[in-house]
């Protein structure tokens, strides 16, 4: 089951990006993708049919805008740290801790905190989270786990438990 | 029409690659540079990709390039996280003006706390970022 549709999923990619696909591609696509499904199929998510859920699906719809919103302060964030002339940065390594139990959705917290504004997911131990701050704020795990984790929490909690 | 739209996306995408790389060379230390790096490149590549799907205006340079911002957003965290935890590993020092190291403390207590940040030396990249600057 898994395996089906792992190559389902790999053909469809493949047809994707051979876009407008001819004989030969979707031959080509139909062994690349038996060849992955055989190889890598063990590393797909266990219970594929939550992804079908129309409420997890709404609040994925909704987590990418929000996403984007904070990737973008992100950018301007960095610019303006890179572009002043005294380089404002007061960097450390802090530990933060996260709800979350799914390893999808603590995968996807790391590298949302990695694209969002001057935090870098440095190493992940059980809930706990290292982050890399560009700019440290405040003090304690509680307040830097409310400042960086938070907003992406609820709506991850959602999407994947 | 579209192709002012793409150019303009395009050029902001550039933009945030360049802020990308002056990052690289005015920041003072791996993570702090891992940061931009990985911030304004993924950025402005997707932006680029964006431009040139609007370009395109053909569905197949559009889902080619919305693929490929789709790949970028997923492996580029990863990629940066995997350098960041690599460097701490072997040993690489975080800037001597870091304020608070709680990963060596917790995970690598036997690493003395002097050796966790670089030495303040004369040269320094940050301060030789100012002068340029």
């Amino acid at each position: 089951m898994k395996q089906l549709l792992c190559i389902v999923f790999t053909f469809g990619l493949w047809v994707a990006l051979t876009w407008t696909p001819g004989v030969a591609d979707v031959f080509v696509g139909v062994v690349v993708a038996l060849l992955v499904a055989t190889l890598l199929s063990h590393i797909y998510p266990d219970n594929p049919h939550k992804a079908l859920d129309p409420r997890r699906v709404f609040w994925f719809l909704v987590y990418i805008p929000y996403f984007l919103f904070y990737c973008v302060r992100a950018n301007l964030d960095v610019a303006y740290r890179v572009l002043h002339p005294d380089v404002p940065i007061r960097p450390g390594i802090v530990k933060v801790r996260t709800k979350l139990e799914s390893e999808m959705a603590k995968t996807f917290l790391a590298n949302s905190i990695t694209l969002t504004p001057g935090t870098l997911t440095v190493d992940i131990d059980g809930s706990d989270l290292y982050i890399h701050w560009i700019n440290v704020v405040g003090e304690g795990v509680e307040e830097h786990s409310a400042l960086i984790v938070r907003r992406f929490e609820k709506l991850l909690r959602r999407i994947f438990e | 029409m579209n192709e002012t739209a793409a150019q303009i996306i395009i050029g902001v995408g550039l933009a945030f690659d360049l802020f990308g790389c002056i990052g690289l060379v005015r920041l003072p230390d791996v993570y702090n540079r891992v940061q931009a790096a990985t911030k304004c490149v993924t950025l402005g590549t997707c932006f680029i990709l964006l431009g040139t799907a609007v370009y395109g205006m053909s569905a197949a340079m559009g889902i080619k390039a919305m693929l490929c911002a789709v790949f970028i957003l997923l492996t580029s965290p990863v990629a940066a996280h995997a350098i960041a935890r690599g460097a701490y590993k072997s040993g690489v020092r975080l800037w001597e003006g870091s304020v608070v190291d709680l990963y060596g403390e917790e995970k690598h207590p036997s690493r003395p706390p002097d050796e966790r940040t670089e030495p303040a030396q004369a040269g320094e990249t940050l301060g030789a970022g100012r002068e340029s600057g």
